[in-house]
């Protein structure tokens, strides 16, 4: 783990935002079981760190772009928390007005394109936004979270080498939590550990991190995006993460024979939630705490509480 | 004393370079990419000099990878451009289904009506001098089949030139199927920017006995065919949807209640296709009770050949789809066909090859 090298108030930042992702999914995993829930989650309780070091060096008008497990890169980037409950409940205040659940989750005026519940399709669609951005020359640049498994995925090689050609200001960001499902790497990769290189061997400048250090990932992205948002081209970061609960659902699973409990031990103890926890004075981390969980609270009050769609809007928005 | 504005003859070809010219001039969101847009084939002219117009930013070649392009297309359509992209082949579409179908149909109603894709994919069908199996293929079907995507498929020039200004001009995906043999074919096209809209059939021939649908080049053989039927005494009504998605079942199933005739013939195969489609819908319309006898014509239920004995076989032609009409509209007469050496398509009396 390294320094932060970064101020108080920027620390204390980074803490909040993680904090409030991880309760957020807490919470999200307690009210599942009470069948309020309308909607399959993908939690990223364990990964939150990679989207909060990305998107605290995106602006407005830059956009970030991810799969069915986008709670954390929709939060970090300030998509809307109401919204987001609403739209799990299934409610017509929900960001896609009951239209998209958990896997769907956007905000437009967030700069949260839609996310994607088909692995790896918005790593070419995100370049799309990529190509609009470096078309508008105002220096904004894209973002696009994907897991390990998507990496695999046709599209992306397509990708890499069309944002190469074309200098593209795209992000790419590899989630590498080791599994696809319950298929780790290795049984999917002869060489698991060179994601990296096919980005490099394309044209695409990789950066792997492997400790899941919050502030690590930061560095790096904030270094990628200053280049490219004066026409540097795309880079990719791949950061080593691992997911705590189950694929889908609620759940922890270690009982399921496909992983063992002692993989996430290292993980836990380096814990970017706690570890920044440590660093912000006490009097602080205990309002922005208690900030969070009124945050939360309020999100799930108003999701409970919003009208249900109506029958005839399951027609409407078919077509533009 | 001739006005710029008055239709003139154009080249179907033509048609379709000057509506993408016009309205790249008139919104520079508009841009064209796709493999080989901007080679000196210009996709057998129906991009000609657009480069050299617009540019490179606006015309532009891609990487053999149409999965991630039409991802690429998309994303830009909802970051606000308005992409057309361009395949030489219906065929080579099948690499953008995933994208096409997951993305670009569901975006507007998944994400809540926040997104639209104003994008439009070109694609030709390709016939005859040996295309084949994997050169030949009118999809359009698999795409009616999705909501969320338009599908226009125009039969000329003048509504290749009108369909393609309103498919750039709508904010929802369209599939543009268009047909490499209708490509020399000439019509009068006005030449000031019109659109033919979605959702409107045209009655190209009108009559009492038969209705003919004709999808794609296939209204240019049916009209063909209606000809050859007039000289038989029989006058048929032919039917251009031009657009298949929307498609305007009422203009066809009040065509049909009057003739009580109807046969759909599709560039497609029968099962589960367009013409399967018309021909269902008419008839859930129109009720039991007017008495409708159907047919559907298409590809033969079997892979397209390369040997032209064996393609002669696949594909209707002026002559099959007059005797199959005949036959549904004097079925109690022997069966008749026109003379062979009549029935030739257009391309056969002037095609040389190779494409
Ligand atoms: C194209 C496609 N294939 C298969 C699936 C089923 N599926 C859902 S998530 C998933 C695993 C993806 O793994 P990874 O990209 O590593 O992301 P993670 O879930 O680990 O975040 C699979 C195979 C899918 N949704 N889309
Ligand atoms: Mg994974």
């Amino acid at each position: 783990m390294t320094e932060p090298n970064l101020s108080p108030a920027d620390v204390s930042r980074l803490y909040r935002s993680l904090k409030r992702i991880r309760r957020f999914e807490e919470v999200t995993a307690e009210i599942y079981p009470s069948d309020k829930i309308k909607s399959p989650v993908h939690l990223a309780i364990g990964q939150e760190q990679v989207s909060v070091a990305v998107c605290d060096v995106l602006g407005a008008g830059d956009w970030v772009g991810g799969s069915y497990r986008s709670h954390a890169m929709y939060l970090a980037k300030g998509g809307s928390m109401p919204a987001m409950m609403a739209e799990m409940y299934g409610k017509d205040t929900g960001c896609c007005r009951g239209k998209g659940g958990s896997m769907h989750v956007i905000d437009v005026s967030a700069g949260v394109m839609g996310s994607s519940a088909v692995v790896a399709t918005q790593i070419p669609v995100a370049a799309g936004y990529a190509l609009a951005a470096k078309r508008a020359h105002a220096g904004h640049v894209v973002a696009v979270f994907f897991g390990d498994g998507a990496s695999e995925e046709g599209c992306f090689y397509e990708t890499l080498n069309f944002a190469a050609l074309h200098a593209l200001p795209i992000l790419f960001i590899c989630e590498n939590n080791g599994y696809a499902i319950h298929e780790p790497i290795a049984k999917r990769r002869a060489k698991p550990d060179e994601i990296c290189s096919v980005a490099e061997s394309l044209g695409v400048p990789a950066h792997r991190v492997d400790d899941g250090d919050v502030f690590a990932i930061r560095r790096i992205a904030e270094d990628v995006v200053r280049r490219m948002r004066k026409g540097g081209g795309p880079a990719l970061i791949e950061a080593k993460v691992y997911r705590w609960r189950e694929h889908v659902g609620p759940n922890e699973d270690y009982d399921q024979g496909y992983r063992f409990e002692d993989e996430v031990v290292p993980w836990k103890r380096t814990d970017q939630v706690e570890r920044l926890a440590a660093m912000v004075d006490d009097a602080a981390r205990a309002r922005i705490d208690s900030e969070i969980e009124t945050e939360i609270a309020d999100a799930v009050r108003f999701a409970e509480e919003s009208p249900i769609p109506a029958a005839k809007e399951v027609f409407s928005d078919v077509y533009a | 004393m001739s006005t710029p504005d008055a239709p003139r003859p154009l080249k179907y070809v033509d048609a379709l370079r000057e509506a993408v010219e016009q309205e790249m001039d008139r919104d520079e969101r508009v841009f064209v990419f796709g493999l080989d847009v901007d080679d000196h084939k210009s996709i057998q002219g129906s991009t000609r000099g657009l480069l050299q117009k617009f540019g490179s930013d606006r015309v532009f070649t891609t990487p053999l990878s149409e999965d991630a392009m039409t991802g690429i297309a998309i994303g830009a359509a909802m970051a606000g451009m308005r992409p057309i992209h361009v395949h030489i082949r219906m065929d080579f579409m099948l690499l953008c289904m995933n994208q096409l179908v997951n993305i670009a149909a569901k975006a507007s109603y998944m994400w809540g009506g926040q997104v639209k894709v104003p994008l439009v994919v070109r694609s030709m069908i390709g016939k005859s001098w040996g295309q084949g199996a994997q050169h030949s293929q009118g999809l359009h079907s698999m795409f009616m089949h999705v909501p969320g995507l338009k599908v226009a498929a125009p039969s000329n020039a003048h509504d290749a030139k009108g369909c393609m200004i309103a498919a750039i001009r709508d904010d929802n995906p369209v599939v543009f199927m268009e047909h490499r043999l209708l490509y020399g074919t000439e019509t009068d096209v006005p030449a000031a920017p019109f659109t033919v809209e979605p959702g409107k059939a045209r009655i190209c021939t009108h009559g009492d006995d038969v209705t003919i649908v004709g999808i794609s080049n296939m209204a240019q053989e049916a009209i063909r065919a209606a000809e050859l039927l007039a000289e038989a005494g029989v006058q048929a009504e032919v039917i251009d949807p031009i657009w298949l998605k929307p498609l305007d079942i009422d203009t066809i199933a009040a065509s049909a209640k009057r003739t009580k005739r109807l046969l759909v013939v599709d560039n497609g195969w029968e099962m589960c296709g367009a013409s399967a489609e018309i021909v269902a819908a008419v008839l859930e319309s129109v009720g039991p009770e007017a008495g409708i006898r159907v047919q559907r014509m298409g590809f033969a239920a079997t892979t397209c050949p390369t040997s032209p004995w064996l393609e002669a076989e696949f594909y209707p032609n002026p002559g099959t789809i007059a005797q199959a009409a005949w036959k549904l509209a004097r079925p109690d007469q022997p069966d008749w066909a026109p003379s062979p050496d009549r029935t030739k398509l257009a391309y056969q009396v002037q095609f040389k090859g190779p494409f």
